[in-house]
């Protein structure tokens, strides 16, 4: 893996070093509307009669160089320090001076804006080469229509991934480089903009994290979550996924009827809008739920169960709670998946006596996990993300004494760090946990997608 | 050999109907509650005393803006419907039946991307739709325009279910003379009913549940709510006693055509899930 790593880098400067000496050469190499067109973009195309491409080309020049002049230059000149000015009171009027968040937030916007710039401009001066050549070889040029018309057909996947991918770097891409930044700045409640100024701090707040230099129990906080994040996501998983199996094999009984009714009675939680559902049952286990009124008219308990006071208690109603939720799913994939397996599978077990519970482990088992990997493993990436279930159940109380940070017993990451934006406005913090989730997913993913028996062997069962 | 086996009948007909009873009884008792006219939060019997319409009157009525809060929810689960949707064929196509330059990187780096969780970048996000005036007023569409400008990373099922599709029969269509364009027009999106419901529905169904960003674009400004917002504020603000019939009233309004659209196309969404690995 690291070999191809380093080869992949290697082979990478070998492509810009390429690159460069091929901008050279057309440059020498061309002719006047060749040469024009690395000032100006599309002069070539434009002298040539390529009119779509030209002013395509000199559109997008315009407008980026218009761009970083009348907006981007500004806040990019002060991208290094965050801002120098602060916020002041001249004879009582005040007067706004440097805003942090708008100086980093469009700095990265200008610089992404610079990049395409620059591969545009490498994009023109290809194109300007191929055009010439062309001409020297006594190759006629593609019309303006058929350009046009080429982004149709051989060139459709430009067409159709154009927004789309704008939208994912402008609402996506760009807003994550932004909060990795924030993560190497001192943004939170005592520097908000627009009244104070944030700058960069280096690695201080993975400092904090580790618990390197500073008294405060961040770190033990951190890895309390972390912990509980895993085995809420473990369980969540593999839970509703056996027992999902089971009910689904349950209604596939031979003989048995009504399978419809039952498989639409669970398929209801699905259907149910959570924040409908899932606050009603929160509701049914609070004190004065209905559960605990219940269980007090059998006499069954004298007082009520603080299902969602108690830290392990609520840990557990969490994960039960889950199953509710979680098993009408798994029934729903795996009832289909069931009918794959062929039956002579289990007529020759049978022959040769194996007990349902033997069939089970030895053929439905392997089989199913073999085809549901990839789906258990983006459950369980899902789970550790599950902010839904968590929030809405019991907001991730009960409180603790141990924990630092606003974080209760059964906050996930993504709960603690959503507490951490809105209640206490400590986005430095909540932007090295957004990066811990991702290390953590991203770690997961790599190892168990190595390790899937649908990755590894991939004829197993064909 | 026969007793045996209608014993084992009897014993699964008897743990279905406890699942049934566990998996319905959250939803009868939102339904009875919904109808309960004694005032209160939770209270320590199902069976309403005394039955009434007052909650769904005041949902309805002048002072409760739940029917502009439906609405809002329903523009919003319209418009991502449709546009969600119409991204995930293009970027599906692209990725499964173009081959370009950068394609598997491209993948790749979505995969990644993904592994962000999601409401980190909210701030970020929030200041974005700020600057084009989409936050407040203009939650509704700036709700939208957030859910649909990623939506081209969900391509993955839909890129699978293009994968199925022979490539003969484009190659069929380019020899008779077809552009890209017309070959998706008429004949993969024909083709591929199943999955572009699929894509529809769970685009659907997704806004009615928003309530993180939601209730931070939206924040302060009651007219631009969705439901999930302003029914989750009912049930913890301090007035929770007074409003938690109306919320089950409100839940059972939310929760029925949902439900119903659910239950309609539940065929298409197994064989999403599944990645179509079923058929029929």
């Amino acid at each position: 893996m690291g070999k191809k790593k380093g080869r992949g880098i290697g082979a990478a400067f070998v492509t810009l070093w390429e690159d460069i000496k091929d901008i050279f050469t057309t440059f020498k190499e061309g002719d006047w509307k060749t040469r024009l067109s690395f000032l100006i973009m599309g002069f070539g195309e434009l002298m040539r009669g390529q009119f779509a491409r030209g002013l395509a080309l000199l559109g997008i020049q315009t407008a980026a160089n218009l761009f970083i002049v009348k907006f981007g230059w500004q806040y990019l000149k002060d991208f290094t320090t965050l801002g120098t000015v602060e916020t002041h009171k001249v004879n009582r009027v005040t007067q706004y001076g440097d805003n942090s968040f708008f100086i980093l937030l469009y700095s990265l916007l200008t610089i992404v804006v610079i990049a395409l710039l620059i591969l545009a401009w490498r994009i023109n001066v290809r194109d300007n080469r191929n055009c010439q050549r062309k001409l020297s070889a006594g190759e006629k040029l593609p019309t303006n229509r058929r350009d046009l018309h080429s982004l149709l057909d051989e060139h459709f996947d430009k067409t159709l991934l154009a927004l789309p991918m704008l939208g994912i770097f402008v609402f996506t891409v760009l807003p994550i480089i932004f909060m990795v930044c924030i993560a190497f700045t001192n943004y939170d409640v005592d520097h908000q903009p627009p009244a104070k100024l944030f700058t960069w701090v280096g690695l201080q707040n993975f400092k904090e994290l580790f618990g390197i230099g500073t008294g405060g129990n961040f770190g033990s906080t951190f890895f309390s979550v972390l912990g509980w994040t895993l085995i809420w996501a473990f369980f969540a998983t593999f839970l509703t996924y056996f027992l999902g199996m089971a009910v689904a094999i349950l209604i596939n009984k031979k003989g048995l009827k009504l399978k419809k009714l039952w498989r639409t009675i669970l398929v209801m939680t699905i259907a149910v809008p959570q924040f409908v559902s899932l606050l009603y049952v929160g509701k049914m286990f609070a004190v004065d739920g209905i559960v605990n009124a219940y269980l007090m008219q059998w006499g069954w308990i004298s007082a009520p169960i603080p299902f969602w006071t108690n830290a392990t208690l609520a840990r557990i109603m969490i994960i039960v709670i889950n199953l509710w939720i979680g098993i009408p799913y798994t029934m729903l994939i795996v009832t289909g998946l069931l009918m794959n397996i062929p039956s002579e599978l289990y007529e020759s077990a049978r022959i040769d006596g194996a007990n349902a519970f033997q069939m089970f482990r030895k053929i439905t088992l392997p089989y199913m996990l073999f085809v549901t990997g990839p789906f258990l493993l983006t459950q369980f990436i899902g789970n550790l993300n599950n902010f839904n279930v968590i929030f809405l159940l019991n907001q991730g109380n009960p409180k603790s004494m141990g924990l630092s940070n606003g974080a209760g017993a059964t906050d996930l990451l993504i709960t603690w760090l959503y507490k951490m934006t809105i209640n206490d406005s400590n986005y430095k913090i909540a932007a090295v946990i957004g990066i811990m989730v991702f290390l953590v997913t991203a770690i997961i993913s790599l190892v168990v997608y190595n390790a899937m028996p649908s990755i590894k062997d991939e004829e197993g069962f064909q | 050999m026969k007793r045996k086996m209608i014993r084992g009948n009897i014993l699964a007909y008897a743990v279905l109907v406890i699942i049934s009873i566990i998996w319905l009884f959250p939803f009868v008792g939102l339904v009875l509650q919904s109808f309960r006219g004694e005032y209160g939060g939770m209270v320590n019997y199902l069976i309403p005393k005394q039955f009434s319409l007052d909650n769904y009157k005041f949902l309805f009525g002048p002072d409760c803006k739940f029917v502009r809060w439906y609405l809002n929810t329903l523009v919003i689960a319209v418009f991502v419907a449709i546009i969600t949707t119409v991204v995930v064929i293009c970027v599906s196509y692209a990725l499964s039946r173009m081959r370009f330059k950068g394609r598997k990187l491209l993948m790749n780096s979505w995969l990644v991307l993904g592994m962000f969780p999601g409401f980190l970048t909210m701030i970020c996000l929030y200041f974005l739709l700020k600057l084009l005036g989409l936050t407040q007023e203009g939650a509704v569409p700036g709700l939208i325009l957030i859910s649909v400008a990623s939506s081209g990373m969900g391509y993955y099922v839909c890129k699978g279910y293009f994968d199925t599709i022979p490539k003969s029969l484009d190659e069929a269509a380019i020899i008779d003379g077809a552009s890209r364009a017309q070959i998706l027009w008429k004949m993969t999106i024909p083709l591929s009913k199943p999955i572009i419901i699929y894509t529809a529905l769970v685009a659907f169904m997704a806004p009615w549940c928003d309530y993180i960003f939601a209730s931070y674009v939206a924040f302060g400004f009651s007219d631009s709510y969705n439901v999930a917002v302003a029914m989750t504020r009912w049930v913890w603000t301090n007035d929770y006693q007074g409003y938690f019939t109306r919320f089950c009233a409100g839940g059972i309004l939310v929760a029925i055509p949902v439900t119903a659209l659910f239950m309609a196309l539940q065929k298409y969404y197994v064989e999403g899930v599944t990645g179509g690995a079923v058929k029929g």
